[in-house]
């Protein structure tokens, strides 16, 4: 056991390494990049005075790392700072925001996981048929697709032509739970259109791989039953890679969420960052990036523990 | 000998087709068996020859990639080429079982041995858990593995190779089948090791009057086991028959070759020492990184024109010696000196003159051969970047080294190493140690993945050239039998010390280190009583 | 010899070779191919199909063929570019980390690491905000970002043959390490880096056309198809298919190229999948 438990803890203390590092390379993405930042933004209105003003606003005319420091402990503490656009503060917008992103995101991962590995386990052991060829042909071609294209056929058939669904998810806390889930099912449609293909695919190529075993040959020689083969072999030795898999996709959902909510106008944390990237809203850009960006360090994090403690090497050590 | 004539197996005319790029090709020619109850049929030939297909076969099963495309494989009456899935599956494991080659790639690993064990019996409802468990405990203890009334509690990765092919047996054995295929169930051990598996298996086979069809290339190793054996070659019969009668007299002159390669061996050479050998080696210790310390205090010394073998298992340090001589690895402590004078430890440090004098050989010509390099560019790259030669001069330099490694110039100049087979490949990596001139060439064991009479040829080439260029070998190799083909002088490795060092003759006969008494003794013999007498001796001796 | 090996491909081989025979064409003779100028206003607004203007005209006036097969060129060449570029870095990074191994392999794999621990998108977006959405800054990031993973596979391929023993033997004769990656590493790892380059350059074509749809890509009046797609993205509402068509020229040749390199792989990695 303490093998296994000193792996985790190192694994553990990488992930944290990570996120610091992470957050450094944000905050001096501003510092050490070209191009005078307060004369960008302030542009026509840039005199002498207002760019010291805005300096100073921004903390610009203390050194870079007492600025750090100050924004990560201000982070901790969950004060984020304020909008450049709007002067609200950050917390604020991005609360409501947050929770609207992990409501599509949660939605999509429900249906597409469970789609997705069913679907491919299948067309691993059906490895060739008709079945197989045609999900490969329809994956491969769905992968190719933009997010964006995918978005507007939805949006066409579903919507302008059938009138099913409304074609832009604007949702506010009003609204019921269904009522919710309703306007979010064509962006949660779109996503999960382009999650399972590439899970499937993934899946799969796992699946096939540890079929092609020779423990798994020894059971078919033991005279097993194929569904026992499957089940009590296989199985167990693909849930390592199954889980990477699986928090692979996620990360990429993180990405794909982005543009979805940009086609919908759904009021997420993809939005907001777009809008500010276009705005220039440096503390709103640099607090919804720690975000995202926190979200994939702890789901990269999750698969490599899981590799770890599914390991029965690391399990039952000699 | 069984004293139960009835016929369990008989294959009629068996056919098999091996598919290769698109196409398939017939890899067995109409095979012909008749196995009785209690009796142990091995199965010989070398790669390629179709034993482990036709083993296989017998379960009436094939890879994939592999189809049974006709014959007959009549198992108690039933008839396994008609028979459905369903039908076969009820047979395997029950009736008919299976031990493969490497027990560690055929345990899962997420199981314990107890239940992989027991999974069988209980599935096939031959028996109830606990009766599995109890019976486990039984077979493990006949198979002599230590801790047998717990060791079922492991997972395959705690415990060692030899321990886990002897579970792989009990494994087989939990049915209490009718025929057991071994599928070269000793091969990837050590000699040492492979005794104890051996006589494990012949105890327990016996024991339980089952039949079982012994795979292996090795015909030493198949005479202590089988009652018949048949000879194979590319999926046809070559001969068939009684055990001993066959190793008395074969009739087929493949069967006799098969059986005179343990008796090539060269004469020891008498020679006076000279001054100052070519390559000494004093007091090396090496590490891998993470300091685990791979050699100890290692001396040895070779003289020009001479061949040293250094003997040892898995984990002597033989092969990590060769790494330290070239500077691959360099040693923490002592020296090699080459004619007198003290080598730079690192490879790096060498100068392009003495990088040249010394050459290496490989174990596995697959690796050993860039597949995008074309043979004359393989030999003539060290003839230009050691010896300056080009054009012209290098291209008919080239065609000489190839006459002399007995490969047709105007055959071979032009090919890729994917056409050739794994005896040529080995001649061509000669070549391109040769090319160089070397004083020294260091020979990592270059016959152990080859067949066994490509291995004869390539160590009679080997000989020819040492007579002919005066060049030395360091001859790596855990084979007991080619030391004798080959050797001069003997090094005796085990854990990364020299046991034994000495002229051939002295270090092959008694009195010798007790590791050397152990792995002479160990090495199978073409007599089929070898393993008993061998057993007896050592029991007597405890 | 492509024949050769095209008349034994699949349907959706020989259908992929075609559709990027058809890119490569209209995006290398766009300028002659086209009566209109790249941003040229010609007619009003959103006019419909058919007549001198086969596709109608977008939200400028501009003709819809027209800004159609020049964003073509546009967005193909630059995500090729793109690709050559993030190759360039990552492929040679890799197999000198494969190569040389130690410390600097070390040195260099945790610096990739860290960089793809932040998602592609948010580090294009957070770089783009500061420094502006030119087209070099655009090459540069992305290439800089994808070479990470170029790098990843480099290394793995590379390594694989590094422990061969053919690559010792050139060591140990006291080759130079340009040459054992130039003759040693690379002719063996040909195959997987082709089909990885098709690979990245789908991913690069749909992430430049994804900034550009966000309107962080390529700016206007540059014809391009992301920012086409957003341009005229009203027309939707209509049930009006023209933005319709920018999107689908992007997924069709990501499609081509992709059922290209699956069948690259299938044939090379002697995966066979009769079984």
């Amino acid at each position: 056991m303490p093998q296994l438990l000193i792996m985790v803890a190192q694994r553990l203390a990488l992930g944290l390494l990570t996120l610091f590092v992470v957050s450094l390379i944000i905050f001096l993405g501003v510092e050490l990049l070209p191009g005078d930042l307060t004369q960008a933004i302030l542009g026509q209105a840039a005199t002498p005075e207002t760019v010291a003003a805005f300096r100073r606003e921004l903390g610009l005319d203390l050194p870079p790392h007492t600025r750090y420091l100050e924004w990560l402990g201000d982070i901790v503490q969950g004060d984020l700072g304020r909008s450049l656009a709007n002067g609200r503060e950050i917390s604020e917008l991005i609360g409501g925001r947050l929770y609207n992103t992990l409501f599509l995101a949660m939605i999509a991962a429900v249906i597409a996981i469970p789609l997705a590995l069913t679907l491919g386990v299948l067309a691993a052991l059906y490895r060739n048929s008709i079945f197989d060829r045609l999900v490969n042909i329809v994956t491969l071609t769905s992968i190719s697709f933009p997010e964006f294209f995918v978005a507007y056929i939805l949006i066409l058939f579903l919507s302008v032509n059938a009138g099913w669904f409304p074609s832009i998810s604007n949702i506010n806390d009003d609204l019921s739970f269904w009522e919710r889930v309703y306007r979010c099912v064509l962006p949660a449609l779109t996503l999960t259109l382009v999650v399972v293909a590439h899970m499937m695919r993934m899946t799969r190529a796992a699946i096939i791989n540890l079929l092609a075993s020779p423990y798994i040959e020894m059971a078919n020689l033991k005279g097993l039953t194929r569904s026992r083969i499957i089940v009590k072999h296989a199985l167990p030795n693909a849930l390592a890679p199954i889980i990477n898999v699986v928090v692979i996709n996620l990360a990429y959902l993180v990405v794909g969420v982005v543009v979805v909510e940009v086609v919908f106008v759904y009021p997420g944390m993809g939005q907001l960052l777009v809008d500010s990237v276009s705005k220039r809203d440096i503390p709103v850009v640099q607090s919804t990036s720690m975000f995202f960006a926190g979200a994939f360090v702890l789901l990269n994090l999750t698969a490599d523990l899981m590799a770890i403690i599914t390991n029965p090497r690391l399990l039952h050590p000699k | 000998m069984s004293t139960d004539s009835e016929i369990i197996l008989t294959m009629r005319g068996l056919r098999i087709e091996g598919q290769a790029d698109e196409e398939w090709q017939e890899i067995v020619h109409g095979i012909d068996i008749d196995l009785r109850r209690g009796e142990v049929l091995g199965l010989i030939g070398e790669s390629g020859a179709g034993k482990s297909t036709i083993g296989l076969a017998a379960m009436g099963y094939a890879r994939p990639g592999c189809r049974l495309s006709g014959g007959e494989i009549m198992f108690d009456g039933i008839d396994l080429m008609k028979a459905s899935e369903e039908e076969k599956r009820s047979l395997r494991g029950v009736r008919i079982s299976y031990v493969a080659q490497s027990a560690a790639a055929s345990f899962n690993p997420a199981h314990r041995l107890i239940d992989q064990f027991a999974e069988s019996p209980v599935q096939h409802g031959v028996k109830s858990r606990s009766d599995a468990e109890e019976d486990a405990k039984v077979l493990f203890r006949r198979l002599k593995l230590p801790y047998p009334d717990t060791i079922g509690q492991r997972y395959p990765h705690q415990v060692s190779g030899g321990q886990l092919q002897r579970a792989m047996t009990a494994m087989a054995m939990s049915c209490r089948p009718d025929l057991i295929v071994f599928d070269e169930p000793t091969t990837a051990l050590d000699v040492t090791t492979q005794i104890e598996v051996l006589a494990a298996i012949k105890d327990v086979v016996k024991e339980f009057n089952t039949a079982a069809i012994y795979i292996t290339h090795d015909l030493a190793v198949v005479a202590q086991m089988a009652d018949r054996i048949m000879v194979l070659r590319y999926g046809n019969l070559i001969e068939e028959g009684d055990a001993r009668e066959m190793l008395a007299n074969p009739k087929d002159p493949y069967t006799a070759d098969l059986l005179a390669v343990r008796t090539f061996a060269k004469e020891g050479d008498n020679l006076p020492d000279q001054k100052v050998p070519l390559l000494k080696v004093e007091n090396v210790v090496a590490s891998y990184t993470g300091g685990v310390r791979v050699l100890q205090d290692v001396s040895v010394e070779i003289q020009r024109g001479r061949t040293v073998a250094v003997v040892g298992e898995s984990g002597s340090g033989k092969s990590t010696l060769a790494r330290a001589i070239t500077g691959l690895l360099p040693p923490e402590a002592g020296r090699v000196l080459y004619e007198g004078e003290v080598m730079p430890n690192a490879l790096d440090q060498r100068s392009r003159e003495q990088l040249r004098r010394m050459q290496m050989i490989y174990q596995m010509p697959d690796t050993a051969l860039n597949p995008r390099q074309r043979i004359s560019e393989i030999i003539g790259r060290p003839l230009s970047f050691y010896l300056d030669l080009h054009g012209k001069a290098r291209e008919e330099r080239v065609r000489e080294l190839l006459t002399l490694i007995e490969l047709d110039p105007a055959d071979y100049y032009d090919r890729f190493p994917g056409e050739l087979s794994g005896g040529q490949k080995q001649r061509i990596c000669i070549a391109r140690a040769l090319a160089a001139e070397p004083d020294l060439i260091i020979c990592d064991e270059v016959t152990s993945a080859l067949d066994q009479l490509v291995a004869e040829e390539i160590l009679k080439l080997l000989q020819k050239l040492q007579d002919e260029m005066n060049v030395s070998y360091l001859f790596i190799t855990h084979d007991l039998a080619t030391v004798r083909a080959i050797a001069d002088e003997i090094v005796v490795m085990l854990q990364g010390r020299v046991v034994e060092q000495g002229a051939k003759d002295e270090v092959l006969t008694p009195p010798h280190h007790e590791y050397t008494d152990l792995l002479l003794s160990s090495v199978p013999e073409m007599d089929p009583d070898w393993l008993d007498r061998l057993l007896v001796d050592r029991q007597n001796a405890e | 010899m492509v024949f050769k090996v095209l008349r034994d491909a699949p349907w959706s081989a020989r259908f992929g070779f075609g559709v990027i025979v058809f890119y490569v064409f209209t995006s290398l003779f766009a300028p002659v191919l086209t009566p209109y100028g790249e941003s040229q206003i010609v007619a009003g607004e959103f006019e419909p199909w058919g007549g001198e203007y086969w596709l109608g005209t977008d939200n400028l006036g501009r003709d819809m063929l027209t800004r159609l097969l020049y964003g073509g060129r546009n967005t193909i060449g630059i995500a090729f570019l793109t690709t050559v570029l993030a190759f360039l870095i990552g492929g040679v990074a890799g197999f000198i980390a494969a190569t040389l191994g130690g410390w600097l392999d070390n040195i260099i794999s945790r610096i990739v690491d860290v960089m793809m621990a932040i998602p592609t998108l948010v580090f294009a977006l957070l770089i783009l905000t500061i420094s502006g959405t030119s087209v070099p800054v655009l090459i540069i990031v992305i290439a800089v970002l994808d070479s990470t993973r170029v790098f990843r596979l480099a290394r793995a391929v590379a390594m694989n043959i590094v422990v061969m023993d053919y690559v010792e033997v050139a060591r140990l004769r006291g080759e130079g390490l340009f040459w054992i990656i130039r003759r040693e590493v690379l002719p063996n790892a040909m195959p997987p880096l082709v089909a990885e380059f098709g690979l990245r350059f789908c991913f690069v074509f749909l992430f430049i056309s994804a900034l550009s749809f966000l309107g962080l890509g390529i700016q206007p009046p540059t014809a391009d198809w992301g920012s086409m797609v957003r341009d005229n993205a009203t027309l939707i509402t209509f049930g009006d298919i023209t933005p319709l068509l920018p999107a689908a020229s992007i997924a069709l040749l990501t499609v081509g190229v992709n059922f290209v390199v699956d069948f690259f792989l299938h044939k090379t990695s002697g995966l066979r999948d009769e079984h």
